[in-house]
């Protein structure tokens, strides 16, 4: 489904990715862990279209070049980024907002929108996978949410919008134990063998509730290491340090952190 | 962050729809300001000694002033003798009935979306439709005088309600206020009266719809409504211009009365020709519009939506006489291209008890200028007045200007007086997010300046709430919120 070959990434001079290839297919839950400043947002980023960095390399996206198309045609192709830091639009109710886009994804897809009623009744059911309350359905977009309510709220969108490819950027961070539970029991609900899903992650904890096919290890712009589950458990055990001594043998220049 | 992208430059450069010019025959004075084109207007109009007298002292007052430094906004000296001072469509016949109203006429207001035929209008409004210096139709007269509502022309209210008129013209902007008002008080040609009686709920919304047509004309037109003790009225006003080179100007007064416990809401949705991409052209729309809440507990609103005009100078304000009174005004002011806005509000607190709300949405956009101007005044006697000021300034892109001045006078201890005020950019961080979730880009700029507004619109009636969110090229779906 997604094929990434030698990505690198710039942002005016600091080359945050140096090389990066992965393959991930259909059904498969790949997580990427890596210290502050590795680039795992910057992937993240990358992958859904954000302006701002100058790239090479390739990637393919079922078969077609997904640097040729914009952040909303890659939204209409099935690419969702689950932002680490969800955006808020005062003013703009959350239930519009989603019924909005979807409408918009449909109707690109050839199929019909979905009227208020029909939109309220999907609604209704999805956002019991993560346990969202209902009250904030008509407040404003992330207005006032706590951490905890914006990354239920980025996966309840996920599971509105159904893509093909799920893009979880730290959607583990800043959440207490029980948030943390009910936003991986709504990914894991949302596994399928049509649906991939990119986690990226700094800490093991989250893939204690999502346990990932395979998981890479990015550090310096890199993948250093790939591996099974098992690899996330070490990296626990050992830190990240270890790691970056073995990046660091081949490094040119150093690298600072992502903004 | 990044600079402003395409789409948002195709918001701030967008297309005006009202620009086109209708062939109607048309009536001029002469070019050039005089006594004579002022009793010449006068005579036109059958209006009696005691109202030409009141023009001419204005007009003297006028030439005595000069135009004021102190607003944001800059442009050329104006040539008030290049300008035409009356423009009225030549009737084709005495009408008899609004059937009759001249076919063109109907046309042009048709492609305005204004239905001049009452049984085409679903949704009960009651249109004043003005071209130029003249009223040329007014609807559902009859129904709203059986409820004992008087909504006409300025011009026949001063032939069939002369003491009504004579009450209440000037009490509330006194033609000495300022230059424009000055200027206006001197030349006005037409314009909508309104009268609730006591205790009367108007069955229905009432709207003034300005059309400028007619070339190197200026508009002056005088509205006054009278709400008696304990009525109420929503009031509407809408204005196109057709697309020329050179500026014309608008300068208008609205005068409110409110007696005891009586409640008038005044709406605007401003769409002025505001000129070209390159900032030619365009209507300098300077008008004074003031309310007084003469009775205890009584309340005045100003919902407005400025998009429209070159350079745009108003103060919607609240003079809150009576114990217990409230004043509100509620603002959205787009400036795109090259547009000035220098707008805002004064609440002068008199009476005890006295509330008033402001909530001003300021939006630049291309190399527009927007200002924030109010005034917050209260005095000695108004025991435990309060007021609650918030202003909000969005930005979309690098080149634009929000600009707040809010000045604040309090001479009574036991007065609360708060001040909020913001200035944001929109975000490519919120343009990214929508972006990502399919919404494409024009579209989440609408989303988001409209969110922006929503507190504003909230104030408008419903019909007017969809045609400003249409106004900022939105597609909301036909709904608030």
């Amino acid at each position: 489904m997604l094929r990434i070959e030698n990505l690198h990434a710039k942002i005016g001079d600091n080359e945050v990715l140096r090389g990066v290839s992965l393959e991930l297919k259909a059904g498969e839950v790949h997580a990427v862990m890596g210290p502050n400043g590795s680039g795992k947002s910057t992937l993240a980023h990358v992958l859904a279209g954000r302006e701002g960095y100058d790239v090479t390399g390739r990637v393919l996206y079922e078969g077609q070049d997904l640097f040729a198309l914009s952040p909303e045609d890659r939204a209409v192709a099935g690419v969702f980024l689950a932002f680490q830091y969800p955006v808020e639009i005062p003013g703009v109710g959350n239930l519009y907002f989603l019924r909005t886009a979807l409408n918009f994804v449909r109707r690109q897809r050839g199929l019909d929108e979905l009227d208020a009623m029909d939109f309220l009744t999907l609604a209704e059911e999805r956002m019991k996978l993560v346990e969202m309350d209902r009250s904030f359905m008509n407040r404003s977009v992330n207005e006032g949410f706590s951490g905890g309510e914006k990354k239920r709220n980025e996966i309840f969108q996920m599971a509105i919008l159904e893509p093909k490819l799920a893009i979880l950027d730290e959607t583990d961070s800043g959440l207490d134990i029980d948030a943390l539970q009910a936003v991986a029991h709504g990914v894991n609900a949302l596994r399928s063998k049509d649906r991939a899903m990119l986690v990226i992650t700094h800490y093991q904890r989250l893939l204690d509730y999502i346990v990932p096919d395979r998981v890479h290890v990015l550090a310096n712009g890199r993948i250093v290491q790939s591996g099974d589950k098992d690899l996330a458990l070490e990296l626990e055990k050992h830190g990240y340090a270890g790691l970056e001594q073995h990046a660091a043998s081949d490094r040119s220049t150093p690298v600072g952190a992502t903004p | 962050m990044s600079d402003v992208s395409s789409d948002v430059r195709d918001l701030a450069n967008r297309e005006y729809q009202y620009g086109f010019v209708t062939d109607l025959e048309t009536d001029l004075a002469p070019r050039g300001l005089s006594e004579d084109v002022i009793r010449l207007i006068s005579a036109k109009k059958n209006e009696p000694d005691w109202l030409l007298e009141w023009r001419l002292r204005s007009y003297r007052h006028w030439l005595t002033l000069e135009e004021p430094r102190w607003p944001n906004i800059r442009y050329g000296p104006i040539d008030y003798q290049d300008i035409i001072y009356y423009a009225a469509p030549k009737p084709k016949a005495e009408l008899a009935s609004l059937d009759e109203v001249d076919p063109e006429l109907r046309a042009m207001f048709d492609k305005l979306g204004i239905s001049l035929a009452e049984q085409e209008r679903l949704s009960g409004v009651a249109v004043d439709a003005i071209v130029d210096s003249v009223s040329v139709a007014t609807t559902f007269k009859e129904k709203l005088a059986e409820a004992g509502v008087i909504f006409c022309s300025f011009s026949e209210a001063v032939q069939n309600h002369p003491d009504l008129v004579r009450t209440y013209l000037g009490s509330v902007v006194p033609y000495k206020d300022n230059i424009h008002a000055t200027l206006n008080s001197a030349v006005f040609s037409d314009g909508s009266f309104c009268y609730i009686p006591k205790g009367v709920r108007c069955p229905m919304e009432l709207s003034t719809y300005f059309r400028i047509n007619a070339a190197d004309t200026g508009q002056f037109e005088r509205t006054l409504i009278v709400a008696e003790e304990g009525s109420y009225v929503s009031y509407l006003e809408g204005c196109t211009a057709p697309m020329r080179d050179k500026n014309q100007l608008h300068a208008a007064v609205v005068e409110l009365v409110a007696l005891e416990g009586a409640q008038i809401k005044y709406s605007t949705v401003q769409n002025w020709y505001p000129g070209d991409a390159d900032g030619r052209g365009g209507i300098f729309n300077f008008v004074t519009k003031r309310g007084k809440c003469a009775g205890a507990n009584s309340q005045i609103s100003w919902p407005q939506v400025e998009t429209g005009s070159a350079i745009t100078w108003k103060y919607p304000s609240v003079i809150l006489q009576g114990d217990g009174s409230v004043g509100e005004f509620y603002s959205v002011a787009l400036t795109a291209n090259h547009q000035q806005a220098d707008t805002g509000t004064k609440m002068i607190h008199i009476g005890k008890n006295t509330r008033s709300t402001i909530l001003s949405k300021g939006i630049s956009a291309g190399h527009g200028q927007n200002t924030y101007r109010g005034l917050v005044k209260v005095l000695r006697s108004a025991e435990g007045a309060r007021n609650h000021t918030q202003c909000d300034s969005l930005l979309l892109g690098s080149d634009c200007g929000a600009h707040t001045f809010p000045y604040v006078e309090v001479k009574n201890p036991t007065a609360q007086v708060e001040h909020e005020a913001s200035t944001s950019k929109i975000g490519e961080d919120q343009l990214f997010y929508c972006r990502q979730r399919g919404i494409p880009e024009e579209d989440a700029v609408s989303m988001i300046v409209n969110g922006f507004c929503r507190e504003v619109f909230k104030e408008l009636p419903m019909e007017f709430a969809v045609e400003a969110q249409r106004l900022l090229s939105v597609s909301l779906e036909g709904t608030v919120g």
